[in-house]
């Protein structure tokens, strides 16, 4: 559904029946950037729609991510390096194709999962105000209310499943170097107490029994 | 919808973390690069994609060829992180230049999308109806969201506790350790010096 030559007249309604049709889109997508990966997405986007892009990095090395988001014509709209989580809104002020791109390349090892949101305009209302004849009965603005209260919940169960994904990766990477330190350790301790004393009584060996001495 | 580059012959994955009993629904379209005209071809005949969806416990769930253009769902009968991957059926070499493909791609997850196309109801009451039973399975789907936050906040609990106890069981191990080492170290060097005649 594209919208190329908006600048010709239309009739009013149409456009506006276009542009709501065109405008809804929430696009959320949980991948994986492997090591020094850049991996860039492209959303095609009508002049004046509200836009949102959210960010968050799940799991892998620092949890942090550099974005990208360019217009159009090429102009930088948002650029940050290193974060691990954003929210950015901007409103489109031309036609064209939108592009954000997540990049890895500074880090040589670690893949990392990245989620994004993109919400390209508003949602539409629940009972289209198009054709209406009356305002919206008691029983369609509790419907709308509860709707609203429902997508907002939603919203923060996203969030929060985000957060705990993090939190239980930290606590797994954790786990895993606490149990590779503690054997690590014990085999250096093992090894270097045991080579000591190997060590010492070579000094003492028998080979030139009259220069034997006690050391200061 | 939102779309991306990719390798004729490259796979692209996508993680959807999901409940279980969910339905996921996808739907693609892909086209590809052509060099004489320098851009993509609005229909691509021929070409297509395979769809292969993997639970966490590694089975795979879906695996299919689709045309270029396509909708595939599954329902996830575990709950975690289901992985969806995509990858052209093309057999052209890579060493083409600048061959690439666009994939367009929406994931829906839950079955409680407002589909625009059944709107119109005729009677008042009937579209209110709708309208509750979209409210519904919103409310059906936070729930059972809820439910799997739950079960993954214990295993987060349970990392975390394991940590902890490994690292006190860790510190007292280390202590015993040490002074067995240190006991054994100076009993060892004591009689070597004694069996020298040093001491």
């Amino acid at each position: 559904m594209l919208l190329r030559d908006s600048g010709t007249a239309r009739p009013w309604g149409w456009l506006m029946l276009l542009v709501v049709a065109c405008a809804t889109r929430a696009s959320e997508i949980t991948f994986e950037l492997p090591d020094n990966a850049k991996q860039c997405f492209y959303e095609e986007i009508v002049q004046g729609t509200k836009c949102t892009l959210e960010f968050q990095v799940i799991t892998g090395g620092r949890y942090d991510v550099d974005c990208r988001l360019e217009g159009p014509d090429g102009a930088i709209l948002y650029k940050e390096t290193k974060k691990q989580y954003d929210s950015f809104t901007f409103t489109a002020s031309r036609n064209g194709t939108y592009k954000f791109c997540f990049s890895n390349e500074f880090s040589t090892f670690t893949h990392k999962t990245v989620y994004f949101d993109f919400q390209v305009g508003e949602d539409p209302p629940l009972f289209p105000s198009e054709n209406r004849a009356t305002a919206l009965t008691q029983m369609e603005s509790a419907c709308v209310s509860i709707h609203e209260a429902l997508k907002s919940v939603m919203d923060y169960q996203t969030h929060f499943r985000l957060r705990e994904a993090q939190g239980r990766s930290r606590a797994e990477d954790l786990n895993t170097r606490v149990a590779y330190w503690s054997i690590g350790e014990a085999i250096i301790l093992l090894v270097v107490s045991i080579g000591q004393i190997f060590l010492l009584k070579s000094f003492f060996s028998d080979k030139r029994t009259t220069t034997t001495r006690v050391g200061s | 919808a939102l779309f991306f580059h990719s390798g004729e012959r490259e796979e692209k994955c996508i993680i959807e973390d999901v409940p279980s009993d969910t339905l996921v629904t996808g739907n693609y379209k892909v086209q590809r690069w052509d060099t004489h005209k320098q851009d993509f071809l609005e229909s691509a005949p021929g070409l297509g994609m395979f769809v292969t969806v993997t639970t966490p416990s590694d089975e795979v769930l879906l695996s299919k060829l689709y045309g270029p253009q396509g909708t595939f769902s599954f329902t996830s009968y575990i709950s975690g992180g289901h992985i969806i991957c995509l990858q052209s059926n093309s057999t052209r070499f890579v060493a083409f230049a600048g061959s690439k493909l666009r994939i367009h791609l929406d994931i829906r997850v839950g079955e409680h999308f407002l589909d625009e196309s059944i709107i119109q109801a005729k009677d008042k009451v009937n579209e209110v109806n709708f309208r509750l039973e979209h409210l519904i399975e919103q409310i059906y789907h936070i729930s059972k969201e809820q439910n799997y936050e739950r079960e993954r906040e214990e295993k987060f609990r349970k990392t975390s506790e394991e940590t902890n106890s490994n690292i006190l069981w860790w510190a007292i191990v280390q202590t015993l350790i040490l002074i067995s080492i240190g006991i054994w170290q100076i009993k060892s060097l004591r009689d070597f010096f004694i069996s020298k005649k040093l001491v």
